[in-house]
């Protein structure tokens, strides 16, 4: 056999070995099984398809864990995940699906609203696959994810994303954006849908308010704040000063602009009676100035050379040598609910939703993030595991 | 159907870089061409 011969299956095989390795962590990450264990006001965990068919059988048809209390009374709904690599998010709505016990009302809680975009990092950023929160039991890990959803569910993007129904020209990739999408289309990409089935949700579950779990960058100006629909502001405004008052951390309040379209903050509100309301939480790990991007960037928020972006006058949030750990943001998400519907319950009782049983911003810094997840292989006999 | 499409041209572009690997003289070259044919392999298999 020639030696040009020998080299060419040599390269091939090694070639071969790459492509082997790669795609087994790529499969491994994509298919990782997250579990939850329903908490006790779980009365049914619902399908996105049941609210629109369209969605059936796609890896965006959803779990919806419904919490209802003893007493009738408003509904609202929590979205976690639409941006994954927002990991705050995802974790308070799992501490909240776990942990909430219902008084009165009912709680929708989706705790990845665009689970495709879970199953993919972003491309060249060099993301970990995953992380691990740590438990008394040992850990429970979750996948990565990113800002968009999976090239392998929607493929390809187009030149210049036009937003339906405003026909909004966006940057193209953000035609995978949850989160720009709204109020979707029936015909619509997967990640159009996915919108209209959750628009769809909050329309059949007369849904009173919709809060969408985010994080942001230090150096985007739209962090640490509640970005609030016209209808909402004045909830907003509440809460965000009995927040900050009582619970040791400043968060602002944002109008949510009426000349950028798809956001869920502008379109709920607009094409659905409910309140829309998003929450932002500061994640330095997204920071274009941000130095290497592992697992302990995501979950302390340390970085050097964001502090020294921030000793420049950079950033629109403060950062020192102690970061932004994860459990600082989950607890500022976990508060900023409960006070919400707190404010919402005082001010319209007929359509209160009360709950207990869910960890405040100091309890979750003091007690960890993973002290309320629970552990699947210890649950109540009989009781079902789900899987994200 | 455009993403019907899409994965056609990947399977296109995958076979003329195993035909370019083949006729290739310069391990360099032969090298640089398996590193290039990974992502559209993966993406056929639907891995990445």
């Amino acid at each position: 056999m020639k030696d040009s011969t020998l080299r060419k299956i040599a390269l091939a095989a090694l070639g071969a070995a790459l492509a082997v390795g790669a795609g087994l962590s790529f499969y491994r990450s994509r298919h990782l099984r997250e579990p939850i264990v329903p908490g006790p006001s779980v009365a049914r965990v619902a399908k996105l398809s049941e609210y629109f068919s369209g969605i059936k059988g796609s890896v965006n048809d959803l779990n919806v864990y419904v919490l209802e209390g003893k007493e009738r009374g408003g509904a609202v709904l929590i979205l976690g995940g639409t941006h994954p690599e927002e990991p705050a998010g995802r974790l308070a709505a799992w501490v909240l699906a776990e942990n909430a016990v219902l008084e009165k009302g009912r709680l929708f809680v989706i705790l990845s609203a665009n689970r495709s975009a879970t199953t993919a990092t972003r491309l060249g950023g060099a993301y970990p696959p995953d992380f691990t929160i740590p438990t008394a039991w040992g850990g429970q890990r979750f996948r990565m994810g990113d800002r968009w959803s999976n090239p392998l569910d929607q493929w390809p993007d187009p030149e210049v994303y036009i937003h339906y129904p405003t026909r909004q020209q966006l940057a193209y990739m953000d035609v995978r954006n949850l989160n720009r999408a709204f109020p979707g289309r029936p015909g619509g990409t997967l990640t159009e849908r996915t919108c209209f089935a959750i628009t769809e949700l909050i329309r059949r579950e007369r849904i009173d308010i919709a809060i969408d779990l985010h994080e942001a960058e230090l150096q985007y100006p739209v962090i640490s704040t509640i970005v609030a629909h016209q209808k909402g502001q004045d909830l907003a405004a509440l809460a965000s000063m009995m927040l900050s008052s009582n619970e040791g951390f400043a968060i602002g309040v944002e109008s949510s602009p009426r000349a950028l379209r798809g956001l869920s903050h502008r379109e709920i509100g607009d094409h659905t009676d409910a309140i829309s309301l998003l929450l932002e939480a500061p994640e330095p790990f997204l920071d274009a100035t941000r130095g290497r991007t592992g697992r302990d960037l995501l979950l302390t928020g340390k970085d050097e050379f964001i502090v020294r972006a921030g000793k420049r006058g950079l950033l629109f949030e403060k950062i020192d040598e102690k970061g932004w750990p994860i459990d600082v943001r989950v607890g500022r998400h976990c508060s900023a609910i409960l006070q919400i519907l707190e404010t919402w319950s005082e001010d319209k009782p007929d359509r209160a939703v009360a709950v207990s049983g869910v960890p405040r911003y100091a309890e979750v810094i003091k007690n960890g993030t993973g002290a309320y997840l629970k552990d699947p292989k210890t649950a109540a006999a009989g009781k079902t595991i789900f899987y994200e | 159907m455009v993403t019907i499409l899409y994965y056609l041209m990947t399977a296109f572009i995958a076979v003329l870089l195993v035909w370019d690997f083949l006729k290739r003289k310069n391990w360099q070259e032969e090298a640089l061409t398996i590193i290039v044919l990974i992502p559209f392999l993966l993406r056929l298999l639907r891995l990445k």
